[in-house]
C-alpha cells in the first residue's frame, strides 16, 4: 500500500507536467485543426526564459537592488515566464503558421517540426552546448506521511498545476474570448460572420497554450533542474500522446489524459523494469486509441472549414 | 444607396462562379436574389461578406464606403452587415445565450445590445424559453431562428440570408419570413437568395434573377413573378 502511495505521488507530478504541455496541443488542435509541433520547444524555450528571469532576480536580490523571499521569486518567475514565452508562441503562429491558414495540413505539420529545430539551434547558438541547470528556489523538504516521503517540490508542483487548469476552464468557460475559442473549434469558417478577428484568436490560443508550457517547465526546473536545448523533444512527444489520448481538441482530455499517461508511465516502471517503461506505457495508449480512436474524450465532429 | 455592386467577379480555381454582375440595394428594402442551384447565389452573398475573393475589376460599395478595405469580421464589426449562412451553421457546442452572446463580441456600440437583444426575443419568443439550452439540441425551426437572431445580434445595417427556408416545413417558412418582414420593419435592409422563388418574390420588393453567374433578369417582385420566363423555370409553370 505504501508502495503504492509512493507511487501515486510520483505519478501526480508527472501526469501533472504532461497534462500542462498537453493543454497547449489540445487548444491549438481544437481551434486551428492543426498540431503544433514546436511545441515541445517552447516548453524548451519557457524553461530557459524562466532560467534567466529567476537567475536575475536572485542576482537582484543578492546585491540588494530588490529584497524578495525565494517563493515570491519562484511565483514571479513563473508569470514572467508565462507571459513572455506567451508572446514567443504568438510570433511563431504569426511567423510560421498564419501564412499557411490554407496550405494543406502536411505543409504546416512539417513547419512546426522546422520551427522546433531552429529554436532548438538558436538556443544553440546563443548560449553554448554548456548545460545550464536551474536556480534551485525551493529548499527541498521532506515529509513523512504514513511511510510515504512527499516533497514539498511535489505538493507544489501539482497545485500550481490544478490552479492553472482551474483558471484555464474559467477563461474559456466563462470569457468571450474563451466563448470565441469553444466556437472557432466547433466552426472556424463562420466566426468572422460574428465580426470576430480569426487572428486574434488563434494568436490567443497559441499565447495561452504557450503560457502553460512555460509554467510547466519551471515547475518541471524545479524537480528536474538540468536543462539542454533538447530538453523539450521527449516530453513534447510524450504530450503529444497524451493530446491524442485525451482526443484532439479536448481541453478536459488532454488534462486527464495527461495524468493517466503520467499513472501508466509511473506504475509500468514500478511493475517492470524500468527499461521496459515506455515500451509498455505506449503499448497500452495504442490498445486504447483501437477501442477509442478518437481519444477519450474526442468528438467525431470537425470543425468547418469553409462557408 | 446601401449597397452598390459593380462587376462582381468571383472564381474558384478555373472556375467562375460570378461573371461580373451588378445590383444596388436601397436603404429599408427586402431585396431577393433568386436563381437554380449553382447559379452563384451564394457565392455572392460570400462576396459581400469578403470571405472569398472577388476580382481585379470588381467594386463593392456600401453606405459610401468601399467594402473592399474592409475584412469579414470587420464587415460584420464596423459596417453593420451581418449574415445568415446557408444551413445555420450554428455553434452547437454553445447554448442559446452564448451563441447570441457571441455574435456582439465586437461591437462597439455595447449600450444598443441590451434592446437589440429584446427586439430578437420579441420577435422570436421561443429563443427566450430555450435560452440555457446547447444550440445544437434545438429543432430545425428553432436553429433557423436562433440564426436570425445571432446575426440580429451582430449588425443590424443590412442582413443577407441564404436561403433562409431551407429545411422548414411550410408552416414554418411562412412564419420565418413573417419574422424578416418585422426585422425589417425594424430598420434593418434584407438582402436575401433563395430557390424557392416564389415564397422570396412573395415578401421581397424587388428581386434578381441570376443564372449560372449572370443576372439575366431584375425588377419589383411582382413583376418578376409574372414574367412568363420566370413562371416557366422557377415558378412551375
Amino acid at each position: 500500500m505504501t508502495y503504492f502511495l509512493q507511487n501515486f505521488v510520483n505519478a501526480l507530478q508527472w501526469g501533472s507536467f504532461y497534462a500542462l504541455i498537453a493543454l497547449g496541443y489540445s487548444m491549438v488542435y481544437g481551434v486551428l485543426l492543426l498540431f503544433n509541433f514546436a511545441h515541445g520547444d517552447i516548453f524548451m524555450v519557457g524553461s530557459y526564459i524562466g532560467f534567466f528571469v529567476a537567475t536575475g532576480l536572485v542576482g537582484l536580490s543578492a546585491v540588494g537592488v530588490i529584497t524578495l523571499p525565494y517563493w515570491l521569486i519562484l511565483v514571479l518567475t513563473i508569470l514572467i515566464s508565462m507571459i513572455l514565452t506567451a508572446f514567443v508562441g504568438m510570433l511563431v503562429e504569426r511567423v510560421g503558421y498564419r501564412p499557411l491558414r490554407d496550405a494543406p495540413r502536411a505543409s504546416a505539420a512539417i513547419t512546426g517540426l522546422m520551427i522546433g529545430v531552429i529554436l532548438e539551434t538558436l538556443n544553440l547558438i546563443m548560449l553554448g552546448a554548456e548545460r545550464y541547470k536551474f536556480p534551485e528556489l525551493l529548499q527541498t523538504e521532506i515529509y513523512e506521511l504514513g511511510g510515504v516521503s512527499v516533497t514539498n517540490k511535489k505538493i507544489m508542483i501539482v497545485f500550481v498545476s490544478l490552479l492553472l487548469m482551474y483558471l484555464l476552464n474559467l477563461f474559456v468557460m466563462k470569457t468571450k474570448w474563451g466563448m470565441a475559442m469553444r466556437a472557432m473549434a466547433y466552426d472556424f469558417a463562420v466566426v468572422p460572420l460574428m465580426g470576430i478577428p480569426l487572428n486574434t484568436i488563434a494568436a490567443l490560443t497559441f499565447g495561452l497554450g504557450s503560457a502553460l508550457a512555460a509554467a510547466a517547465s519551471i515547475l518541471f526546473g524545479t524537480a528536474y533542474p538540468v536543462m539542454d536545448p533538447y530538453m523539450g523533444v521527449t516530453i513534447g512527444w510524450k504530450a503529444f500522446v497524451a493530446a491524442i489520448l485525451g482526443g484532439r481538441g479536448s481541453i478536459v482530455g488532454a488534462a486527464v489524459a495527461g495524468f493517466i499517461l503520467g499513472f501508466i508511465e509511473i506504475f509500468s516502471a514500478s511493475v517492470f523494469p524500468s527499461t521496459y517503461r515506455d515500451l509498455i506505457a505506449y503499448s497500452i495508449i495504442l490498445f486504447i486509441l483501437v477501442f477509442r480512436p478518437h481519444g477519450l474524450f474526442g468528438q467525431e465532429h470537425t470543425s468547418k472549414l469553409r462557408l | 444607396m446601401l449597397l452598390s455592386v459593380k462587376n462582381l467577379e468571383v472564381s474558384y480555381g478555373n472556375i467562375k462562379a460570378l461573371h461580373g454582375i451588378n445590383f444596388d440595394i436601397e436603404e429599408g428594402e427586402i431585396v431577393c436574389i433568386i436563381g437554380a442551384n449553382g447559379a452563384g447565389k451564394s457565392t455572392t452573398l460570400r462576396a459581400i461578406s469578403r470571405v472569398v475573393p472577388v476580382g481585379p475589376d470588381s467594386s463593392m460599395t456600401f453606405m459610401g464606403q468601399n467594402l473592399l478595405d474592409y475584412q469579414a469580421d470587420k464587415v460584420v464589426s464596423k459596417l453593420g452587415i451581418s449574415h445568415v449562412p446557408e444551413g445555420r451553421r450554428l455553434f452547437g457546442n454553445l447554448t442559446v445565450k452564448e451563441n447570441l452572446q457571441l455574435a456582439t463580441f465586437a461591437r462597439k456600440d455595447r449600450e444598443k445590445i441590451p434592446s437589440d437583444l429584446e427586439l430578437v426575443f420579441s420577435i422570436f419568443p421561443r429563443l427566450e424559453e430555450r435560452i440555457t439550452q446547447m444550440a445544437g439540441t434545438l429543432s430545425g425551426g428553432e436553429q433557423q431562428m436562433l440564426a436570425v437572431g445571432r446575426a440580429l445580434m451582430s449588425g443590424r445595417k443590412l442582413m443577407i440570408l441564404d436561403e433562409p427556408s431551407m429545411g422548414l416545413a411550410p408552416l414554418l417558412m411562412l412564419d420565418m419570413f413573417e419574422a424578416l418582414k418585422k426585422i425589417n420593419a425594424e430598420g434593418t435592409t434584407i438582402l436575401l437568395v433563395e430557390q424557392n422563388a416564389r415564397l422570396a418574390l412573395r415578401f421581397a420588393q424587388r428581386g434578381y434573377v441570376l443564372e449560372t453567374g449572370e443576372v439575366v433578369l431584375s425588377g419589383p417582385s411582382d413583376e418578376l413573378a409574372n414574367n412568363p420566363e420566370v413562371q416557366k423555370a422557377y415558378l412551375g409553370g
